[in-house]
């Protein structure tokens, strides 16, 4: 089973989201928390990347840190899950370790 | 500071509300600050421009929502702040995913007037060159 990624940085400050996605396999999940939900904006300088790795990695984003930083469901770029704390350890426990992408 | 010097002053602001601690430490300085009768204005730019996205609701996490203080910067006379369009349309924001911020012009019958200036780069540019001393967070 693949692992699950986490990225806890926003893309505009950081290369983390570049380097989850250039090092994570096909089939793997990438988990947005803290300021790396900002990648799961639709119209950003970033959507682009975003979407060409969805194409072979699962993209979710942490509600809670999705919704203090201002953002409605309906600004997420189609496609992204919305996951809360039970679904994050879901998420976990349903892959066979965890990359956290500081 | 001597007394009768006035500087002008900017806090320029790069950082996104809650990863970081640089934005609530940031405004608390500027509302301390503004107590010192200086000339004192704000300045949002790259992930800076998030502090002031309307909307934030920290209610599912541990986090405190420090958001609705901005709305006190106009009773400290901190009536400018200045965000960077460019860093906007970069996060596919405009103005109007922006809190409303106001202060109440005492010269103009107390009208309620805007606090948010969006500016260009080349503009935000010349701002940071004109001011006296420029605190960063």
């Amino acid at each position: 089973m693949p692992i699950l990624h986490t990225v806890n940085k926003s893309p505009f400050e950081k290369d983390s989201l570049d380097a989850c996605i250039a090092h994570a396999l096909d089939g793997s999940a990438v988990l947005l928390i803290e300021d790396g939900v900002y990648a799961a904006a639709g119209g950003t300088a970033a959507e682009s990347r975003v979407r060409d790795a969805m194409r072979r990695l699962s993209f979710y984003a942490l509600a809670s840190d999705w919704k203090a930083r201002g953002f409605a469901e309906a600004e997420l770029i189609d496609g992204i899950e919305l996951v809360d704390y039970g679904g994050f350890v879901d998420l976990v426990t349903g892959h066979d370790g965890v990359q956290s992408w500081l | 500071m001597s007394a009768g010097t006035r500087k002008k002053l900017m806090y320029l602001n790069r950082r996104a509300p809650y990863g970081t601690i640089y934005a609530v430490e940031g405004l608390e300085v500027v509302l301390v600050g503004a107590a010192f009768e200086q000339d004192v204005c704000m300045a949002f730019v790259g992930d800076g421009v998030y502090q002031l996205k309307a909307g934030q609701d920290t209610t599912g996490s541990d986090i405190k929502n420090f958001s609705p203080a901005y709305r006190a910067l106009g009773d400290y006379d901190v009536t400018r702040l200045y965000v960077e369009r460019e860093s906007l349309e970069e996060r596919g924001l405009s103005v109007d995913d922006l809190m409303p911020l106001v202060w109440e012009d005492e010269d103009d019958d107390w009208a309620e007037k805007s606090s948010i200036h969006v500016v260009d780069r080349a503009e935000m540019a010349r701002l940071i060159d004109e001011h006296d001393v420029v605190f960063n967070f």
